[in-house]
């Protein structure tokens, strides 16, 4: 999907690596998910509520923007009202 | 494939069954011997009346087999947490099957309106109801593929 927008992503596979290795499963369980929600979040299929995003912060003790990246480039919200605002 | 996407899948044989066995169980039982009875109000209201405890007790039996050949065949427990994708997944589905209901609602009352008989009436009613229950089905285990 080479054209697909990428607005989040997130660096939970790395944290876990970091983390011991740390499995979905263990991650699952200390985050009070399954692991095919923490799947869904790690291939960015799905992403989470502001609870279960600090949760997974807080898991692998590092900051929120440590976890998920915010791209403004590809915010196509963003995009529209930037394009607005020149027209005026 | 995960664990719901099975049970939503094992829902929908469920269902298929259910609804058929039950359906042959009316025709073959009732309606073939006396085919009035397809206009007596009485006949529509006991065959609801009584799908609906007949089909959630089967759904329970069919689920409790499931989920005990999933348990010997995969060796996995079932995840016995529902988490705020599942919640989130559960909703949109309603969503779908709510819609569909009321389309086949609509349908039911507009075959009325057109002076149909009563039957068809029902006959949509039980359809719509039957289609939305798929399409719910249907639509989580590609919401659970898709991610949410």
């Amino acid at each position: 999907m080479a054209n697909e927008i990428v607005l989040i992503t997130n660096s939970i596979r790395r944290l876990r690596f970091f983390a011991g290795e740390m499995t979905q499963q263990e991650l699952a369980d200390r985050t009070g998910v399954t692991r095919q929600t923490i799947v869904a979040i790690e291939n960015g299929k799905y992403f989470p509520s502001l609870e279960l995003a600090f949760r997974i912060a807080h898991t692998f003790s590092v900051q929120l923007s440590d976890v998920f990246i915010y791209n403004p480039e590809n915010d196509p919200v963003l995009i529209k009202l930037m394009a607005k605002k020149n027209k005026k | 494939m995960g664990h719901h996407e099975k049970q939503s899948i094992v829902s929908i044989i469920g269902s298929v069954l259910v609804i058929g066995f039950y359906s042959l169980y009316v025709y073959r039982n009732y309606i073939q011997a006396d085919m009035d009875l397809l206009n007596d109000f009485q006949f529509w209201g006991k065959s609801f009346l009584y799908l609906i405890p007949v089909a959630i007790v089967l759904q329970i039996v069919i689920h409790i087999i499931f989920a005990i050949a999933d348990r010997i065949i995969t060796q996995e427990d079932m995840p016995d947490i529902t988490d705020e994708r599942d919640k989130l997944i559960e909703l949109k589905s309603i969503r779908i099957s709510h819609w569909i209901f009321i389309l086949g609602f609509m349908l039911a009352m507009g075959s009325l309106a057109m002076g149909m008989k009563p039957y068809v009436m029902f006959l949509t009613l039980i359809s719509s109801g039957f289609i939305a229950s798929l399409a719910s089905e249907v639509a989580k285990i590609i919401y659970y593929r898709k991610g949410a």
